[in-house]
């Protein structure tokens, strides 16, 4: 077994966290893709749109904090954590080539975690840096808000891809789920509904965010200790979740 | 040595019975599961693999239960019916790969083994997406092979390959069986595993029908009722003739022929033409009339 291992300490046996050859084989699945494409879509917007409005209202200070804030935390991070989170293994457990991974003796925690570090290193290259490059943009430099934005979209990029990796084993429409916690949890109801955003990962991020900008404009709605303790429950229950629902992974048979 | 016991091992879908109390012991060699589409012999194969709980009874590899025990995947290699494996590897570096996950101590050279064995050596640098349907069974075959497990699993492994291929799977599952090692593969045809194992299992319809020796299930088929439709120069004459004889258990005139209800397959077949001929009655035409697999399961069962 290659990879990073950590040691039980009770009884001595090597329980490995991190698996090379279950990472290679998904980041080839996953970004040797054209789909991988699709991931670069949404950033590029929001440092083109970044661009386009430090180019037209350079002086204007409340925009920056109000694109990145919204646009980039309701809309990039989200559907970019979704869309790797749920095909990091999802796009496996389709096609029926997981069952490859699953007639080997790695442990289902193994890849379960595996799995869940390269989507959450993938959704911060594709969400979590370009909000920060349109940050220096639209800021002019590094300040406050732009390294506040980046700080809480790695730790968004976290939370949803345990989410959405636990969705995406757990179901078979992880995908349309993860758009209706999206788009309506999270963009509607969220809004409306004040405890609704108790269960809402952008707001998480954006609490974390909020406590580094200091700008109001961020609006989120738990405050930073909520976040933190919520966000460590939902990564570590999904992620449980996730194993466990692996663990029992079932082939129908023919006559079903 | 390493068996595989299933004692009283049912799984149901809903209300659908897939496998309905079956018991066996398999042993080292090869063994045939042999059945109808739907039989249950996948559900049977996904269960011995743990890619399926028993819903009732118990069902043990080497001594340990085989659901949620990756572990014992160091012993078991399996192949499932759907075809499927990463396009984007190469085939080398697919077993490769399955080589470092089974932690094989030199993953290239057991891969190389591997690949070796199933004749992909020249093919094994070039893309899975661009195999034909046989190479990329072959590929998967040395990527269940790689570890050197002792139990093989395949879910008709022969589908998609050409009779060469065939002949050669054939040969190397044969020869893994005489090594010892417990070999079971699934398939609908009944020369694929007459051709190949020694021990076949019989089920039909979620259920046990048969099993034993290849050849005992063999006259077990052959020696069955069989409706015959035969056409002659002279129907009515010759249907007089057929239930005087003791292979015939009925003859039924009907506008498309003579129906005739042989007891026995082999001794009808050697009978008729020779009583045409005494009779001097021109046959026209002699077709089995439930020649179809299904017939021939179904009558298994009720035997």
């Amino acid at each position: 077994m290659t990879g990073l291992a950590r040691t039980g300490r009770k009884s001595g046996i090597t329980m490995p966290i991190y698996n090379r050859t279950v990472a290679a084989i998904t980041l080839r699945a996953a970004l040797g893709r054209k789909r991988a494409l699709l991931f670069a879509v949404p950033p590029l917007i929001l440092v083109g749109v970044s661009a386009l409005l430090r180019l037209s209202h350079p002086a204007d200070p409340a925009w920056p904090a109000r694109i990145l804030g919204d646009f980039g935390f309701s809309v990039v991070l989200p559907l970019t954590a979704l869309i790797i989170g749920t095909s990091v293994l999802g796009a496996e457990i389709e096609d029926g080539t997981i069952v490859h991974l699953l007639a080997t003796p790695v442990p289902r925690r193994t890849i379960i975690l595996t799995k869940f570090v390269i989507a959450t290193v993938a959704t911060m290259v594709f969400a979590a840096v370009p909000e920060l490059v349109a940050g220096l943009i639209a800021t002019g430099g590094t300040t406050r808000l732009a390294v506040g934005l980046f700080v809480g979209a790695l730790f968004g990029a976290v939370i949803y891809n345990a989410l959405f990796v636990c969705l995406s084993v757990a179901t078979t429409r992880a995908l349309a789920l993860g758009l209706f916690y999206v788009l309506l949890w999270e963009g509607v109801l969220a809004n409306f509904v004040a405890g609704a955003r108790i269960l809402s990962v952008g707001h998480y991020a954006l609490a974390l965010a909020s406590a580094v900008v200091r700008d109001p404009a961020l609006k989120p709605g738990v405050n930073l200790a909520t976040a933190v303790v919520m966000g460590a429950i939902v990564t570590v229950l999904a992620l449980a979740v996730a194993v466990r629902k692996l663990a029992s992974f079932s082939l129908r048979g023919d006559a079903a | 040595m390493t068996s595989v016991e299933l004692d009283s091992v049912s799984h149901w879908y809903g209300n659908v019975v897939a496998v309905n109390d079956i018991t066996m012991t398999i042993g080292p060699g090869v063994t045939g599961l042999l059945g109808p589409n739907g039989a249950g012999k996948s559900t049977l194969l996904h269960m011995i693999g743990g890619f399926l709980e028993p819903s009732r009874g118990r069902l043990t590899v080497g001594g340990s239960p085989s659901w949620r025990n990756p572990d014992l995947y160091r012993q078991i290699g399996i192949i499932t019916e759907r075809e499927s494996a990463y396009g984007f590897l190469t085939g080398a570096e697919f077993v490769q790969a399955t080589a470092r996950l089974q932690g094989c101590p030199d993953p290239a050279a057991a891969a190389r083994r591997a690949i070796g064995l199933v004749d992909m050596v020249g093919p094994m640098n070039r893309r899975i997406s661009t195999y034909s349907k046989g190479m990329r069974q072959r590929i998967r075959v040395a990527a269940a092979l790689v570890h050197d497990p002792e139990i093989l699993l395949l879910d008709e492994p022969f589908n998609g390959m050409d009779p060469r291929q065939r002949l050669h799977m054939m040969d190397l599952l044969g020869r893994l069986g005489e090594q010892g090692r417990t070999i079971v593969f699934s398939s609908h045809i009944l020369e694929e595993v007459e051709q190949l194992s020694g021990t076949i299992q019989v089920m039909v319809a979620g259920r046990l029908a048969a099993s034993g020796d290849f050849r005992a299930i063999r006259r077990l088929m052959t020696s069955r009722p069989h409706v015959f439709v035969v056409r002659s120069g002279d129907d009515r004459r010759l249907g007089a003739a057929l239930i005087g004889r003791p292979a015939v258990n009925g003859v039924e005139l009907t506008p498309k022929g003579l129906q005739v209800r042989a007891s026995d397959y082999g001794a009808f077949s050697a009978d008729i033409a020779r009583l045409a001929r005494d009779e001097g009655i021109r046959l026209r035409e002699l077709l089995p009339a439930d020649e179809s697999l299904e017939s021939v399961f179904a009558y298994l069962v009720t035997s």
